[in-house]
């Protein structure tokens, strides 16, 4: 692997009850975050090649572990999204060249399909930042009942020469999903968008 | 005694392969898992509270399997804690009784361990963090062993809520290196050395 990981975690939010209502089946999300070294840190770097490298590596690692701990088949995963937080000697270019150029074919390769855009989010800052994943339908971007957000954080991480970066995964959307739009069912699947 | 409602339930594993020394050809594991229950006592004062520690036995067994096996097993677990964040209709009484159901169900899943489970709590709003203190499962003063994983979750507790933690972990931390009791010379079986 080009990266250098320091620590990768796995989290999965499980909701079984809203408002005191019963969700069933309950719904569930995942994401996988791995902590890097940032080649880059402390000093202006024109090409950022080995960044987008290793956000095709991260983007196959972190799929396969965010849908292993949902412990389903990638085909049946229903949205998405990914984000990065850069630590203080990195810049925002840095997240960017790691989740835009190629970190999407191996998540959706994955995932079987994934006509829609991956929603993203990135920012810089210390330890323990908090990240908030943007999740959207991964067939079907207007798809309303999967709007959603996932908050991720790590208390030790991103340090100053590090990079936190996040994929996250569901089987669902909200739990009760009631304002209306595009439902599952109406997916054509072949724009990413309706 | 009241049921237990389960709202949510969140498992964090962390794999973690070096601080900054050399990559250990095993990472060390951590893990945490968190239950949101609705706290019945939240909101009025209520003498007799202890009664709920046993609604709380067949939770708690719950969680400790489905911890162990998100980490890969009982084999490979050393060390343990465990945590409560109670929501701010509640006392931290509440909390305590968490202490026997989170305790003995570990114990019992791993299928036996000897030393105390060290544990934190507090009374908090939503997004509080707690960290779930951890030491080695047979004998507490096994220095390699002493951490602790940060939890928290954004959405709970709610007020008439209470947040239950355990937490596990797979190996000493990752460049151990402070000296102390270690995990090969446990000798004594009483829970401390």
């Amino acid at each position: 692997m080009k990266a250098r990981i320091r620590k990768i975690v796995t989290i999965v939010e499980e909701t079984r009850r809203e408002m005191d209502r019963e969700i069933t089946p309950p719904t569930r999300r995942a994401a996988a975050i791995a902590v890097i070294d940032n080649p880059f840190a402390g000093r202006y770097v024109e090409d950022l090649a080995e960044l987008i490298d290793i956000g095709e590596e991260l983007g196959q690692l972190l799929a396969s572990r965010a849908v292993a701990a949902l412990g389903i088949d990638g085909a049946h995963a229903e949205s998405y999204g990914k984000a990065a937080a850069v630590g203080e000697n990195g810049e925002l270019e840095h997240a960017a060249a790691i989740l835009h150029p190629k970190l999407g074919a191996p998540v959706r390769k994955a995932l079987a399909k994934g006509a829609a855009l991956i929603p993203s989010s990135k920012k810089r800052g210390g330890p323990g930042v908090a990240l908030d994943i943007p999740l959207g339908h991964k067939d079907a971007a207007f798809v309303r009942s999967h709007f959603d957000g996932m908050e991720v954080r790590l208390s030790d991480a991103p340090r100053a020469n590090e990079i936190m970066v996040a994929v996250a995964i569901t089987d669902s959307g909200r739990p009760l999903p009631r304002v209306g739009g595009l439902t599952k069912e109406e997916i054509k699947g072949t724009d990413g968008l309706r | 005694m009241p049921q237990v409602e389960l709202r949510k339930r969140v498992i964090i594993v962390e794999d973690i392969f070096h601080e900054g020394g050399p990559v250990a050809a095993t990472p060390y594991r951590r893990g945490a898992i968190l239950s949101v229950i609705k706290n019945p006592f939240a909101g009025r004062y209520v003498e007799d509270i202890a009664g709920f520690s046993k609604d709380l036995e067949p939770l708690g067994l719950e969680m400790a399997e489905a911890l162990i096996e998100a980490l890969g097993g009982a084999a490979g677990i050393e060390g343990y804690g465990k945590g409560a964040i109670i929501g701010s209709a509640g006392e931290i009484e509440h909390g305590a009784l968490w202490h026997a159901p989170g305790g003995y169900a570990m114990r019992e899943a791993l299928g036996g361990a000897l030393a105390i489970v060290p544990s934190a709590k507090k009374v908090a709003g939503p997004g509080a963090r707690l960290d779930v203190p951890i030491t080695h499962k047979d004998a507490s003063y096994v220095r390699s062993h002493f951490d602790a994983i940060e939890i928290g979750i954004t959405d709970a507790p709610r007020a008439d809520e209470m947040l239950l933690a355990l937490a596990m972990t797979v190996g000493a931390r990752v460049h151990d290196r402070a000296g102390g009791l270690k995990a090969k010379d446990i000798k004594a079986k009483d829970g401390l050395r």
